[in-house]
């Protein structure tokens, strides 16, 4: 049975594939020529060929199980790629090279002079009231001037075509290992697309990474020994960090594994104890080191800090790079781009209401029901109003919190993200999805050939998030001059 | 290669050759069972004692008949060593291995463990159950030949070695063992006829009945058998076999002098002992002794290659030398 895409209905909404009059975008015209062709009985098995690639595979993400266990979940993947132009993804890329090195340049500089906040771009209070602003991180000088070496910025787009940056995920972001293996599963169950179209390749990577992590390496005169330091199986992303160690062929380490010794620090192996010099950690500052931080972290390493502190290890993302992964910092990603760069932004922030600041504190409370309330510090979509769709009550518990606590939220209109036609109970419906691309930062900046597509399976839904029913999709950057 | 790589691999391995043997274990049993007269039938709460179950089982407060051991052993998720616990273990381990074990390993491992976890209704059933065994040995073979055929000849591949060695020593004892159970009188009057069958048995649990006639060609008997699957240098599930294939892989590893003195131990010991003459109640003591002897290489390794023991799994080696009292066998999961 061929698919009839007149009646895909994405009205009042912006799809990536399909335009407003119901034909295919320029990007994606040979795919949907070509699922129209499959039809929607041969999409459905080669979904389910997918699905079992996925399981064999053995990529899973872990959901906490109620009974204070936790479960492996097989990743799920809809195989209906999501498309953008490389002209688009181009001007994208760029944008977010701009936006992280103005971050950067953020970071380093409230760790040292605060020239933003005397010349009066950026409030002090923000910095001296931020739960990821680190005191010991003060006047050190990580290698480069870097500190967010790896960010995942999230992208949406609004109805109107607009793409936003919605937040950038500056600690520990995850995702990226999913990017590539989605590519793996969709070349294996859609070959015959590959053969015909100029899709970019995105398993560059995890090369690329290494590449960045080699640069921080204090001991220039050898290989240096990356690690990549891990809270260990039952934390949600280890499927990830298992699997960057492995396409990097570095140890994964647990803080267990690690010690410190005259402020160097050691890993223990088969053959005794052995000098590390670079550590990719997914760990959380708080959980680093026992010493400097949480006292009843039994993930990090004591001592940890001291010896980065010293250069004789290098940490990626560095600590303290955090300051800058907080809602309201994100408010004045345009104008620091502007001060640090002196370039005008490429890419818009999503417009948003600093509820710390009396008058917009105000327009908020007046409008919570058309707003979108998140806490600065949140992620995963856990603790947010969506304004339109609360009850009143939830809306009168989320001003008291507002009022008893504005510098912990920001507010924004609710964005109508872009669909992208999806395999639902053996139909094409569109679904909403957002993008995260990754960007690297060193000696040189790399943007991921697109990022990961994460979808809301629910109709109707604008909640992305796996940990809350979100699926995944291929995404490709396609070459249409080509 | 980090110590705690190294441990969660040694244990990988010795889950897997530990299901697999588990799974012979069962079907030699059954096997033999079948082969005997009622009156000389030793039952099944034998594979309770030689597995250093029993305090475990009794717990249970079931019969001991056949569909309990069984249970006990094949699909009982708080036994240790039953089957399904071999199997999560040996998972839970391979998690944690994914960057250092070759990636077909890992999918085929998978499959192989969620095949196992859906079948395991059949095992319980005694038509299905011997190809369910089956499957699971087969299945484990593949997995070996795989390691074989895609690992390099690295850290990685040594320790995992190292395990399955040892483990499969350990194991191949413990089947020698089903046949020195108390339960068969072997002077019994009318049993020599089935003298016979057992020893048969035992050789084709291990897959080893080809092995042994290309290699002794004289009658199966007691003596020669015990010779082939204790001391045999060919045969690689003979004790002795896996003992030297543990020194060649140990002689890879750095620091391995004290490891290897024990090991020397427990092959003298092997060497030493003299298995024509060796009555029933003397197999099975030497059978015990070896096992000691086995400990004493485990802890070696552990000491040698393994982070400090507060770091590692609750569960560990209980030995008790009351008489009759086989060893548990001896874990360590992925410490989490």
């Amino acid at each position: 049975m061929s698919i009839n895409w007149t009646n895909y209905c994405a009205s009042g909404l912006h799809d990536e594939l399909i335009g407003p009059g119901g034909g295919a975008r320029v990007a994606g015209r040979a795919l949907i020529r070509h699922l129209s062709e499959l039809g929607s009985q041969e999409l459905g098995v080669r979904q389910q060929a997918a699905e079992l690639a996925i399981k064999v595979m053995g990529v899973t993400f872990t959901v906490y199980h109620e009974q204070g266990g936790s479960i492996d979940r097989a990743w799920p993947l809809d195989i209906i790629p999501r498309i953008i132009s490389s002209r688009e993804w181009n001007r994208i890329a760029a944008g977010l090279k701009q936006r992280v090195g103005a971050l950067n340049h953020f970071i380093n500089d409230v760790y040292h002079e605060q020239r933003i906040v005397k010349d009066g771009i950026f409030p002090l209070y923000i910095i001296a009231s931020s739960r990821n602003f680190r005191p010991n991180c003060v006047g050190i000088n990580p290698p480069q001037d870097c500190w967010a070496h790896i960010c995942g910025s999230d992208l949406v787009r609004d109805k109107d075509g607009t793409v936003y940056v919605l937040e950038d995920n500056l600690r520990v972001p995850s995702g990226v290992s999913y990017m590539i293996e989605n590519r793996q599963v969709v070349k294996r169950v859609l070959p015959e697309l590959f053969e015909n179209t100029a899709i970019l390749p995105v398993d560059d990577y995890p090369s690329q990474l290494h590449e960045t992590l080699v640069a921080l390496s204090p001991r220039r005169e050898r290989l240096p020994e990356i690690v990549v330091l891990t809270p260990g199986i039952y934390n949600s992303a280890y499927f990830e960090h298992s699997y960057l160690a492995r396409q990097m062929g570095c140890e994964l380490v647990e803080g267990r594994d690690l010690a410190v010794q005259d402020d160097c620090v050691y890993m223990q192996t088969i053959h005794g104890w052995t000098r590390v010099d670079v550590i990719y950690r997914r760990i959380d500052d708080d959980f680093l080191d026992p010493q400097s931080f949480r006292a009843d972290s039994t993930l990090g390493v004591p001592g940890l800090m001291r010896a980065w502190a010293k250069g004789n290890v290098a940490l990626a993302n560095a600590p303290g790079a955090g300051v800058a992964d907080d809602k309201l910092v994100y408010t004045y990603v345009p104008d620091m781009i502007r001060y640090y760069l002196d370039e005008d932004p490429i890419l818009p922030n999503v417009p948003s209401w600093r509820c710390a600041e009396p008058e917009q504190l105000e327009h908020v409370l007046a409008h919570l029901d058309s707003l979108v309330v998140k806490p600065v510090d949140g992620s995963g979509g856990y603790g947010m109003l969506m304004g339109p769709t609360a009850s009143q009550r939830e809306r009168n518990h989320f001003a008291t919190q507002l009022k008893a606590s504005p510098r912990n939220f920001i507010a924004q209109p609710v964005i109508t993200l872009s669909t992208v036609p999806t395999f639902v109970d053996e139909r094409i419906e569109p679904r909403h999805v957002d993008l995260r691309p990754f960007i690297l930062s060193g000696p040189k900046t790399y943007v991921t050939t697109g990022g990961l597509t994460r979808v809301a399976l629910r109709e109707g839904s604008l909640v992305v998030n796996s940990s809350q029913g979100g699926g995944s999709k291929d995404t490709w950057i396609v070459d249409i001059e080509a | 290669m980090l110590s705690r790589v190294a441990e969660n691999l040694y244990w990988l391995s010795r889950y897997l050759e530990r299901a697999e043997n588990m799974a012979r274990l069962v079907n030699v049993n059954a096997n033999l069972l079948l082969d005997l007269p009622p009156e000389y039938r030793p039952g099944w709460l034998a594979l309770i004692d030689i597995t250093g179950s029993r305090e475990l089982f009794d717990a249970r407060e079931k019969r001991g008949e056949e569909r309990d051991v069984v249970h006990f052993l094949i699909a009982d998720l708080d036994n240790p060593g039953s089957i399904l616990s071999s199997v999560s273990f040996a998972r839970e381990n391979a998690r944690t291995l994914r960057d250092v074990l070759p990636n077909e390993v890992w999918e085929h491992m998978n499959e192989l463990f969620m095949e196992i976890k859906e079948k395991l209704p059949a095992a319980l059933s005694k038509r299905s159950r011997f190809h369910f065994l089956q499957r699971i040995i087969r299945g484990m073979q593949t997995l070996t030949g795989e390691l074989e055929g895609t690992m390099s000849r690295n850290d990685a591949f040594t320790l995992l070695m190292l395990g399955r060695n040892l483990e499969r020593a350990d194991m191949t004892s413990r089947i020698i063992d089903v046949r020195s159970a108390q339960l068969l009188p072997a002077d019994a009057p009318g049993f020599q006829p089935f003298e016979t069958i057992q020893w048969l048995n035992l050789l084709k649990s291990l897959s080893g009945y080809q092995m042994y006639r290309l290699s002794q060609r004289t009658r199966v008997s007691r003596s020669a058998v015990l010779e082939f699957v204790l001391r045999d240098l060919q045969f690689p599930r003979a004790c002795l076999f896996c003992l030297k294939e543990v020194e060649h892989f140990l002689r890879a590893l750095p620091r391995s002098a004290g490891v290897l003195g024990s090991l020397e131990g427990a092959c003298s010991f092997l060497d030493r002992a003299t298995l024509e003459t060796l009555d029933q109640p003397g197999l099975h003591e030497l059978i015990d002794r070896l096992q000691v002897h086995f400990i004493v290489v485990h802890e070696g390794i552990a000491e040698t290659y393994f982070p400090p023991s507060a770091g590692s799994s609750g569960l560990q080696v209980q030995f008790s030398s009351e008489e009759h009292q086989k060893m548990p066998l001896s874990s360590g999961a992925a410490a989490i």
